[in-house]
């Protein structure tokens, strides 16, 4: 269980906080989604879950963070990076830039790790085979599709065997069928048990994924609930982030005066 | 840098020129890379090799036989002479730096590197040197090609060009900054910062043929060092 005590962070150097009293807790195995309108504190969340802020940026953070009810203050990086990993929004600048095969890419954190090398070679073939990119192994990872150096970027942390995984915006700059393929690896995962923490602009995706969403404004929690409640909401425009397709489109339907019956 | 060594050792322009023949161009003609082993030699010595002949030719102390006269500086025979020794070591140092650049894997050389025991930090930084300059070259392309389709002028007189620059290499540079501040939190949360010896998925293998090779050629230099401190050559 990953949870986050009233965690105030503000940038080295800024004039307010970018993340204001937050509280919020992810069970083991549960899928939770993040929108906000930019700047609203979304990465700033992810940096702040994954241990990244302040170790690794600086600043200033209050409050507690907490693994299995373990305060993980003062824990070094490489110790977060055991218990959850994060994946940031472009692809490219994930990848180590020193593997030559997508095996090697994803065996880089276990390998980091000092891991015996029997075990890395487990951990690296199961990671592939969870997001279905076992036929990528021997591929150049510089040469892949956005979608898939995303995937091989996740591959790459669940390699480390976290059991919770933050995604900031991670179909953000991928075209429809990259985001086809790590929504669905996604959801994939997310059946697998991993708990994962997803801040993303694109409430279709949230909608397919996750059983509670936080709405974030100026880096605090402006509302939070069940999935269909919350993307439902009328509210959801009013800090910015479009409605879900099917949301929008029973709107438009009955603001023409006829009724429209979708599946659940 | 055997190769380079001996080639500064021995000295003269002979045996420099039977290094080069011997441990950089036969050598690549068997890899097959002689043809761009050439190119990028002589791309990767050109500035420093015109600026030694130049100055050697009409600077060099105690010249007396003028071979010409540019105003009032003079090329002398002692100058070219001993440009040409420079330039055959010059030869030696691109030629062997160049071989080495064209016959080994980055990826490899830092494998092994760590395996014997060189810091996993100093290794990537070694290979993602080297891995960083397609990727910066890829974004400039990308660069140059988005900022000419907003009317920036790449061609024509020297200035305009020149001009042209600026627009360019700051969305490089600034590019590349944010990037690399990603990568290196990707890299953190990879468990890239924790102390300590990493393992090796592989490495390169290395035959006993290969070892010994090696050790006859630091013998080799030892004996060229000797014999030249000796006055045997």
């Amino acid at each position: 269980m990953l949870a986050l005590e009233r965690v105030s962070y503000r940038y080295p150097g800024a004039p307010r906080l970018a993340l204001r009293d937050f509280t919020l807790t992810l069970n083991d195995g549960e899928v939770v989604g993040v929108v906000g309108a930019s700047e609203s504190g979304k990465s700033t969340l992810a940096l702040v879950c994954s241990g990244l802020a302040p170790r690794s940026i600086g600043g200033s953070l209050t409050g507690r963070l907490l693994v299995d009810g373990d305060d993980m203050q003062g824990r070094p990086m490489h110790e977060m990076a055991a218990h959850i990993g994060i994946c940031f929004q472009n692809p490219t600048s994930q990848l180590s830039q020193v593997a030559a095969t997508v095996f090697e890419e994803v065996a880089f954190g276990p390998l980091n790790l000092g891991l015996d090398r029997l075990e890395v070679a487990r951990r690296t073939t199961s990671a592939l085979e969870k997001l279905g990119i076992g036929s990528l192994a021997e591929r150049d990872p510089e040469r892949l599709s956005g979608g898939q150096m995303q995937l091989v970027a996740v591959a790459g942390l669940l390699a480390m065997d976290p059991r919770h995984l933050v995604l900031d915006e991670p179909t953000a700059q991928l075209d429809p069928a990259g985001k086809r393929l790590v929504a669905d690896s996604l959801a994939s995962l997310a059946r697998s048990g991993t708990a994962l923490l997803i801040a993303e602009h694109d409430t279709d995706l949230l909608a397919g994924l996750c059983s509670r969403v936080v709405v974030l404004d100026t880096g605090a929690i402006a509302y939070e609930g069940l999935t269909p409640e919350v993307l439902a909401d009328e509210r959801l425009t009013e800090f910015g982030i479009e409605p879900p397709s099917d949301v929008a489109l029973r709107r438009e339907v009955e603001s023409a005066g006829l009724h429209l019956d979708l599946p659940a | 840098m055997v190769t380079a060594a001996a080639a500064v050792v021995l000295g003269g322009v002979f045996w420099p020129l039977v290094i080069v023949l011997g441990a950089v161009l036969i050598p690549a003609s068997i890899a097959g890379v002689l043809p761009t082993l050439l190119r990028y030699s002589i791309l990767f010595s050109l500035p420093i090799a015109i600026s030694a002949l130049l100055v050697n030719l009409f600077f060099f102390p105690g010249g007396q036989t003028i071979l010409f006269q540019i105003g009032p500086i003079s090329a002398t025979a002692e100058g070219l002479s001993f440009a040409i020794e420079i330039l055959c070591r010059i030869a030696a140092f691109s030629g062997a730096i160049t071989l080495f650049y064209l016959t080994t894997k980055p990826t490899e050389l830092v494998l092994d590197l760590e395996r014997r025991g060189v810091s996993p930090r100093l290794a990537f930084v070694a290979n993602a040197s080297v891995q960083t300059v397609p990727a910066m070259a890829e974004r400039a392309q990308q660069i140059v090609a988005a900022q000419r389709a907003r009317g920036l002028d790449t061609e024509g007189s020297v200035w305009r060009r020149f001009r042209g620059l600026v627009p360019i290499v700051g969305p490089v540079v600034l590019g590349s900054i944010t990037e690399v501040e990603e990568r290196s939190m990707a890299l953190e949360a990879r468990g890239f910062t924790r102390p300590g010896k990493r393992s090796l998925l592989w490495f390169p293998p290395d035959s006993p043929l290969q070892r010994i090779f090696r050790w006859l050629l630091v013998v080799g230099l030892g004996a060229i060092v000797a014999a030249r401190a000796a006055g045997l050559i």
